[in-house]
């Protein structure tokens, strides 16, 4: 199985080697998405996790017995509508709509609701408007 | 017959009674009220344009170090202007990679930064990181000169782009099975979908398509500045064919621009990464065209249904120069989102913004309705149809 989620360290915890023993002890692997974490504050770290399931429930008693928190992702496609350029080039590429263009006035919309995370458009913009935040 | 002349139309801006409209809003009113009467009525038609465009780059001084130094090599965060010009005179290129760029090795590309970023950067306001080198003269002993500069620090910046505002342009189809990543941004196989570049009627060749009122010395915005028309632009092409209106129908004339990069906004010159492609720069362009006569004004009135481009192949023919076009659409087709080519319906998107283009228009407008821009009548006009100029290939 494979899973994204965010993991959430107490400040008295950050120090300790997490993803060591994921690795090590539960044979996961885990790829780290995005980390935020400073000695002795609390950290915030969004990872990938695979492996088998029986060791993904083990590793994250594991964790959890550990103080850490752990919380489905919940990922969201942002536009950056001044940094848009207006474009439309990502009209073609948004398999739903969610980037649509408004005729005649020939205005790039962006409806939140209607993206499905797909991620298609973050590398197609070419003004780099569409960000993905967790 | 109406005839207005470049004085006549200065001396109606700076007495604030000059009738300027886009070359959106005088498509109707030529409709409503015929060419005649328009042209007598409209002293200036406004044109905007807002896409990427390559060629283009600015030349800086950087200024003299002290000891002094012959710069030979010269990096603005990491991405190399040329300094083949003088000590301390380098050109940046908009399209210029850094070194470290993986380019295409990992395919597609995703080009994240590039010259045109470095330009955005600068106008920004932000810090960039300037790094030379040289081999050391006597006149010019130093060798290495690293610092973080701004704009501000930087004594010359003139934005020289050798050719924008592309009259007219192709519209890009892929007939291949697989996706490409072209200049024309991502082409789906089997014509998943055709991508065209141009503002159409607000497009600033397309509403003087013989070039008659526009040449060396035509002022115009430029990057959210002001800036002026220096020469007829790279591949610049008058002889293709053209509508009975006059409007070519592939690529034709191009115009190489120049303004002080200072008084230019990171609005209007933006930094794009075209995926699998490279780094171009979105240039804001904006000329006033000037109802000279009722030609002027029946040339401005141009509307999207009478502008047509050549619908090309970029899996085979545009990379290997052969082929024909595979149809021809209008712009006003191309706007619609779709455009049938065959027994084909084939979703439509743009690169260059219609709506941006909309608004260089307007705020040229505004610029002259205000008195604070007059029109230049130009020093010599470019070269037209039957002057013998005409883009070439090199075999
Ligand atoms: S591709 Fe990017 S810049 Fe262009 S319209 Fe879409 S979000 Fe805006
Ligand atoms: S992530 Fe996918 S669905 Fe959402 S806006 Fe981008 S392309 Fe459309």
């Amino acid at each position: 199985m494979k899973q994204k989620i965010v993991l959430h360290f107490p400040s008295m915890v950050t120090e300790q080697p997490f993803t060591y023993y994921l690795i090590k002890e539960y044979n996961l692997m885990v790829n780290i998405l995005k980390a935020n974490i400073n000695p002795r504050k609390e950290g915030r770290m969004v990872v990938e996790v695979s492996g088998d399931s029986k060791n993904y429930q083990d590793g994250m008693e594991y964790l959890q017995s550990r103080g850490v928190k752990i919380s489905p992702l919940e990922q969201e496609i942002v536009w950056l509508e001044d940094r848009c350029t207006q474009c439309g080039a990502c009209v073609i590429i948004c398999p739903v709509g969610a980037l649509a263009m408004d005729r005649p006035e020939m205005k790039v919309t962006f409806t939140g609701e209607k993206c499905i995370v797909c991620e298609h458009c973050l590398k197609s913009c070419p003004a780099r408007a569409m960000e993905v935040r967790y | 017959m109406i005839k207005k002349t470049y004085e006549e139309i200065n001396a109606k801006i700076r007495a604030g009674k000059a009738v300027v409209v886009t070359a959106e809003e005088v498509i109707s009113m030529a409709r409503e009220k015929g060419i005649e009467e328009t042209a007598a009525k409209v002293d200036v038609v406004t044109t905007g344009t807002f896409g990427p465009m390559c060629s283009s780059g600015a030349f800086f001084n950087l200024g003299h170090t002290k000891p002094r130094m012959r710069m030979s090599r010269v990096f603005l965060n990491g991405v190399e202007a040329y300094a083949g010009v003088a000590a301390v005179d380098v050109y940046l290129g908009a399209t210029q990679l850094p070194e470290t760029d993986p380019a295409n090795t990992n395919y597609p590309g995703e080009f994240n930064y590039g010259g045109a970023h470095v330009l955005e950067d600068l106008l920004a306001g932000k810090e960039v990181l300037l790094e030379a080198e040289s081999y050391g003269t006597d006149c010019y002993p130093r060798k290495k000169f690293e610092k973080m500069i701004r704009l501000d620090d930087i004594p010359y910046a003139l934005l020289f782009n050798p050719r924008n505002a592309y009259q007219n342009y192709n519209v890009g189809v892929n007939l291949s099975e697989r996706t490409i990543y072209t200049y024309m941004g991502i082409l789906k196989p089997n014509m998943g979908n055709a991508n065209y570049s141009t503002a159409g009627q607000l497009s600033p060749l397309l509403n003087d398509p013989f070039y008659r009122t526009i040449g060396m010395g035509t002022k115009i915005f430029l990057g959210g500045g002001v800036g002026y028309v220096s020469w007829f632009g790279t591949q610049h092409s008058p002889e293709v064919l053209r509508g009975e209106n006059g409007v070519p129908l592939s690529p034709a004339g191009t115009l190489a621009v120049m303004g002080d990069l200072k008084q230019m906004s990171p609005q209007w010159l933006r930094g794009i990464s075209l995926i699998g492609y490279g780094v171009s720069l979105m240039v804001g362009v904006g000329i006033p065209i000037p109802i000279l006569d009722e030609e002027m004004l029946r040339y401005t009135a141009v509307s999207d249904e009478d502008i047509f481009a050549n619908v090309v192949d970029y899996s085979e023919a545009a990379p290997q120069g052969t082929g024909e076009p595979l149809g021809r659409v209008s712009y006003a087709q191309l706007k619609s989102g779709e455009i049938t080519l065959g027994d084909r319906v084939i979703p439509t998107a743009s690169l260059s913004s219609y709506l941006k283009a909309r608004e260089i228009a307007e705020i040229l407008k505004e610029w002259i309705k205000s008195g604070r821009f007059l029109l230049t009548k130009p020093v010599f006009t470019l070269p037209t149809t039957n002057e013998g100029i005409n883009y070439r290939e090199i075999v």
